[in-house]
């Protein structure tokens, strides 16, 4: 009997997943031993008219990391939901949106015209990439941009939902126990939609600092002192996230000394990631006073940024409202 | 007037708590003092209790302003929770400033149950504010924004 | 009649990236096009956030080097804020960088590049990867090559906070040293690195060097192209990927020019084609002139090769005695054929392990004062690093709070968009003759590819190597005239 088909593709994304993948080092044979890898274009030689090819829904199982930002990144996500019994949304760009989903602060002409006129860049005629542009040999053709960068389940029906920026190795090398063990008949499948390969709390929980009433007078930047490396970050005024930010990671960033900066997505229950941070960090200020609660805020310069660094595009609002062109806003 | 030049009603959704602003709502209504009826009302039992997600789904969903009201500081039922909404207030303003939606769409009012007057009065005037700032025109969810738009950035 | 030929998409490669060819009416090469589809914007978007997550977010510009981002956001950032990092501060960071270098190279070689010179270009195509390598040269070696990832990314970890996109870069230094613990840990680990470097240089010398066909190879001219070369090099013009000044030497080997990095505006530029998202950057100072070879030509490439060649030796002494050998077995400096880049990178890895050693055992690594808390209002500033694959460069500019108002960013690659593109066109124009298209074309044209290192390699049982390639011939009026397939069902 052959094995079940597995596959791995990367959209608007940086490669950090398909690293992730790899670090869970022997394991990777597990993967071999109970898979045929069919497509994953980073690594082994599927096109994209094989997978077109294949059966609908004959590949048991597709991880897709990176957000959708272009046709192309759309035309096959829409393939690969054809062809796949199990998609799962891995990786916070699939889940979330993730760091490219910055760009939908700005609309994306001021990203283009950004990137093309640069302090050193040599462009005197102004010109922008063409989707389809003449060569004197033939017409050659890039993928199209779209105003905004969209998560997975915007685009395709999504079964399940891996976070994390990228997700833990050990964290993968649990799922892949598990998909295994369904494959044996030891285990059930999830319902439909869940997280998982990740905690059901906060990263607070999964933090060894000490956690006291959080009384804040100045929110801080983790540059200028010398942060008590005992002490929850937070309460010392440095803007962390971790009170709504999922736990499976194991509060790594904290442990090193470093904000956390959400990467592992909204803690279980949470509709709205970044509405969450404003009603947390609005509880931790120390002040009835207006003039002296907007003092203590002019401390957190960049408050829209600091709670949806990973999540805008996931969010309620999804962009800021440059971003939306006038078939919609 | 025709059809087409009809002046833009703005739809609000206003957060009023239980014991002071939902009456001083109510109030105004009973005493038919006259106001704007664009404000849609959603009685919560203090205004502490206002989540920012509720605001931002507003948003998200189709209001072009947001109203919260509750107790005056100091008067609170719950003691001292309106200064929850209050700090609220202050971060959310500045997180929807950078998202592109005005300030001026978001407002926090302090009534107590004996201030149907001036709740009526400030309610109107919160209308005509809105109104000339325009229609907010959020794409609502599901109205996913999917047509490459490729034209906007060729030289 | 003209014809097309379109690969899509190039896979191997971090990101994605396309190539048309297009042959004239005898069936030669007119021109061919190298495209890059995508665009994220991250100068855009990096503005409007406080300087200090710059390390933070342009790790995210790439998964597999994020160190090199996070190191050369880093410095940017103590430019910006007109800091010194303490000296352990700097250690430690370079500590890091070595330990990732070591990975990073060791993950190309294996993977991608090794095999094609281990197996050799004519071996069957089942046998040109990672598991031919392993029957080759001992079983022993994949084992090996996950151990040597697995202790690079410890000491990232160890010190970076993570193993993918580390995290304890802040301006002025880093928010966490090492224990003593730790630092044997890291010393250990380092030295097994070094014998392992040796191990992977005496690969390279018994089944490359050892074999004729395979230096006439290297040697040959359809690789070869004659370019500026550029690396980051010490105050005695020694190899550094973590800190000094860009030297730029030219195709007869003479230095053009060294900058620091607060001038690199000075000397690069990146010209744009209306038919890619990614620009092309040349040398200011000679200008852009086309996707051509030679001194008048402002094309520069950046790559170990590069590196070598823009440097007068290496600073550590295992690594300057391969560093003689190379010159005198490929006959002098500058080195111009590109499948040199291998060889160049085992040589580094080397240095990487030597320096990784270095950097452990001095006595003031473990000390506490790995962090000097800016005091100066933040303005502007460059980081420059060499990424495995090439010199990378950051620059910001911050109001008076430290938030971002404006970003240029220079990565790896880019530097050498352009010398790709002519190495695939080098490639294409030699094979392709008369409208003869040979299945030799795809995996030549992967060879000159695969040199420059294009960001991924992949773990033992996924036989990389074999790039697929999917060759379709098509006639001007549409028809299909052959398929020719690589590694594709």
């Amino acid at each position: 009997m052959s094995k079940p088909k597995f596959a791995m593709y990367w959209a608007a994304s940086c490669g950090g997943c398909e690293i992730a993948v790899l670090n869970i080092h022997e394991k990777i044979l597990d993967v071999d031993a109970n898979f045929d890898v069919v497509f994953w274009p980073v690594a082994m030689d599927a096109k994209y008219k094989d997978v077109e090819a294949m059966e609908d829904g004959s590949i048991l199982l597709t991880l897709w990391n990176g957000g959708i930002r272009n046709d192309e990144n759309e035309h096959i996500a829409h393939l690969l939901r054809r062809k796949s019994k199990i998609l799962v949304a891995f990786g916070s760009c699939a889940c979330e949106g993730c760091i490219p989903g910055l760009a939908n602060f700005s609309s994306v002409k001021e990203v283009v015209d950004t990137a093309f006129s640069t302090l050193t860049t040599d462009n005197p005629d102004n010109l922008r990439p063409q989707p389809h542009y003449q060569m004197p040999e033939g017409e050659i053709t890039i993928p199209t941009l779209y105003p905004v960068l969209r998560t997975l389940d915007q685009v395709v029906d999504v079964d399940y939902y891996m976070p994390g920026c990228p997700p833990e190795s050990h964290q993968i090398a649990a799922v892949i126990d598990l998909v295994v063990q369904v494959l044996q008949g030891k285990a059930e499948l999830p319902p439909k939609g869940a997280t998982i390969g990740a905690g059901n709390s906060t990263v607070c929980d999964e933090c060894k600092r000490k956690r006291n009433v959080k009384t804040i007078k100045e929110f801080g930047r983790i540059q200028l002192t010398h942060a008590d490396p005992e002490l929850c970050l937070l309460e010392q005024g440095i803007p962390c996230n971790g009170v709504a930010t999922r736990s499976g990671c194991n509060a790594r960033c904290p442990t090193a000394g470093a904000q956390c900066i959400g990467c592992y997505g909204p803690a279980e229950g949470v509709v709205d990631y970044g509405a969450r941070l404003v009603s947390a960090f609005a509880s931790v200020i120390d002040s009835e006073k207006p003039e002296e609660i907007d003092r203590i805020l002019d401390g957190l310069v960049d408050p829209a940024g600091q709670f949806y660094r990973f999540n805008l595009a996931g969010s309620l609002l999804k962009a800021a409202k440059p971003a939306w062109k006038s078939n919609g806003g | 007037m025709t059809e087409e030049t009809k002046p833009f009603e703005p739809t609000i959704i206003g957060f009023t708590c239980n014991w002071c602003s939902y009456r001083a709502a109510d109030m105004a209504g009973t005493a038919r003092m006259k106001y704007a009826p664009n404000v849609r009302l959603i009685r919560l039992m203090c205004s502490g209790r206002l989540d920012p997600t509720f605001v931002f789904k507003a948003f998200a969903s189709g209001a072009d302003a947001v109203l919260i009201s509750g107790c005056h500081p100091g008067d609170c039922h719950y003691i001292s929770q309106n200064y929850k909404a209050m700090r609220r207030f202050h971060l959310m303003k500045r997180v929807l400033t950078q998202l592109g939606i005005e300030p001026g769409r978001l407002k926090l009012l302090w009534a107590s149950a004996a201030e149907g007057a001036i709740f009526a009065k400030e309610i109107t005037k919160f209308v005509e504010e809105v109104r000339a700032l325009g229609p907010l025109n959020w794409p609502k969810p599901g109205e996913q924004v999917s047509t490459p738009i490729m034209e906007e950035v060729t030289a | 009649m003209t014809q097309r030929i379109t690969i899509d998409p190039i896979t191997r490669l971090e990101g994605h990236g396309k190539i048309e060819i297009f042959l004239n009416d005898e069936g030669d090469v007119a021109n061919t096009y190298f495209q890059i589809p995508e665009l994220r914007g991250f100068e855009r978007f990096c503005v409007g956030r406080p300087v200090e997550e710059m390390p933070l977010l342009t790790n995210r510009i790439c998964g597999v080097c994020p160190e090199a981002h996070h190191m050369a956001a880093a410095k940017a950032t103590d430019a910006v804020y007109h800091v010194e990092v303490p000296r352990t501060g700097k250690m430690l960071r370079e500590l890091l960088y070595s330990a990732f270098y070591c990975t990073d190279h060791t993950t190309h070689f294996y993977a991608l590049g090794g095999p094609d010179f281990i197996m050799g270009p004519d071996a069957p195509v089942a046998e040109r990867n990672i598991l031919g390598v392993i029957h080759k040269v001992g079983l022993e070696v994949g084992g090996k090559v996950i151990q040597m990832r697995k202790y690079g990314h410890e000491v990232v970890e160890m010190i970076g906070g993570r193993k993918v996109h580390p995290c304890t870069s802040i301006p002025g230094g880093l928010t966490k040293g090492i224990t003593e613990e730790q630092r044997v840990e890291i010393e250990k680990m380092g030295r097994w690195a070094i014998e392992f470097a040796q191990f992977s240089l005496e690969a390279f010398n018994s089944i490359v060097l050892g074999n004729k066909a395979y230096v006439d190879l290297i040697l040959g001219d359809i690789y070869t192209h004659h370019t500026y070369y550029m690396g980051l090099v010490d105050e005695n013009n020694k190899v550094n990927f973590y800190d000094g000044k860009v030297r730029v030497t030219g195709p007869d080997g003479k230095e053009l020019v060294k900058y620091a990095p607060k001038d690199y505006a000075d000397n690069i530029a990146e010209h744009v084609e209306p038919w890619t998202y990614l620009k092309f950057p040349y040398l200011k100072k000679v200008g852009w002139k086309g996707f051509v070879d030679g001194p008048d030509s402002g094309v520069y490439m950046a790559t170990p090769l590069s590196r070598l060649n823009a440097a007068d030796g290496m600073a550590t002494p295992l690594a300057q005695a391969e560093y003689d050998k190379f010159y005198k077995t490929l006959g002098g400096k500058p080195v111009h054929q590109r499948l040199a880049i291998h060889w160049a990178r085992l040589i580094e890895l080397l240095y990487a392990a030597e320096r990784w050693v270095e950097l452990v055992t001095d006595p003031e690594i473990t000390s506490p004062n790995f962090h000097t808390i800016p005091t100066a209002t933040p303005t502007e500033g460059v980081g420059i690093v060499e990424a495995p694959r090439g010199t990378l460069t950051h620059h910001y500019w911050t109001d008076e709070r430290g938030v971002v108002t404006k970003a240029n960013l220079i990565v790896g690659t880019t530097n050498n968009y352009a010398p790709i593109t002519m190495s695939i066109k080098k490639a294409a124009e030699n094979l392709i003759k008369k409208g003869n298209v040979n299945e030799g074309l795809l995996n030549m044209v992967e060879m000159a590819f695969r040199a420059y290192d294009p960001c991924f390699g992949c773990a033992t049982h996924s036989l990389p190597g074999q790039m697929p390639l999917e060759v379709t011939i098509h006639k001007s009026d549409g028809e299909i005239l052959d398929v020719l397939k690589q590694f594709v069902d």
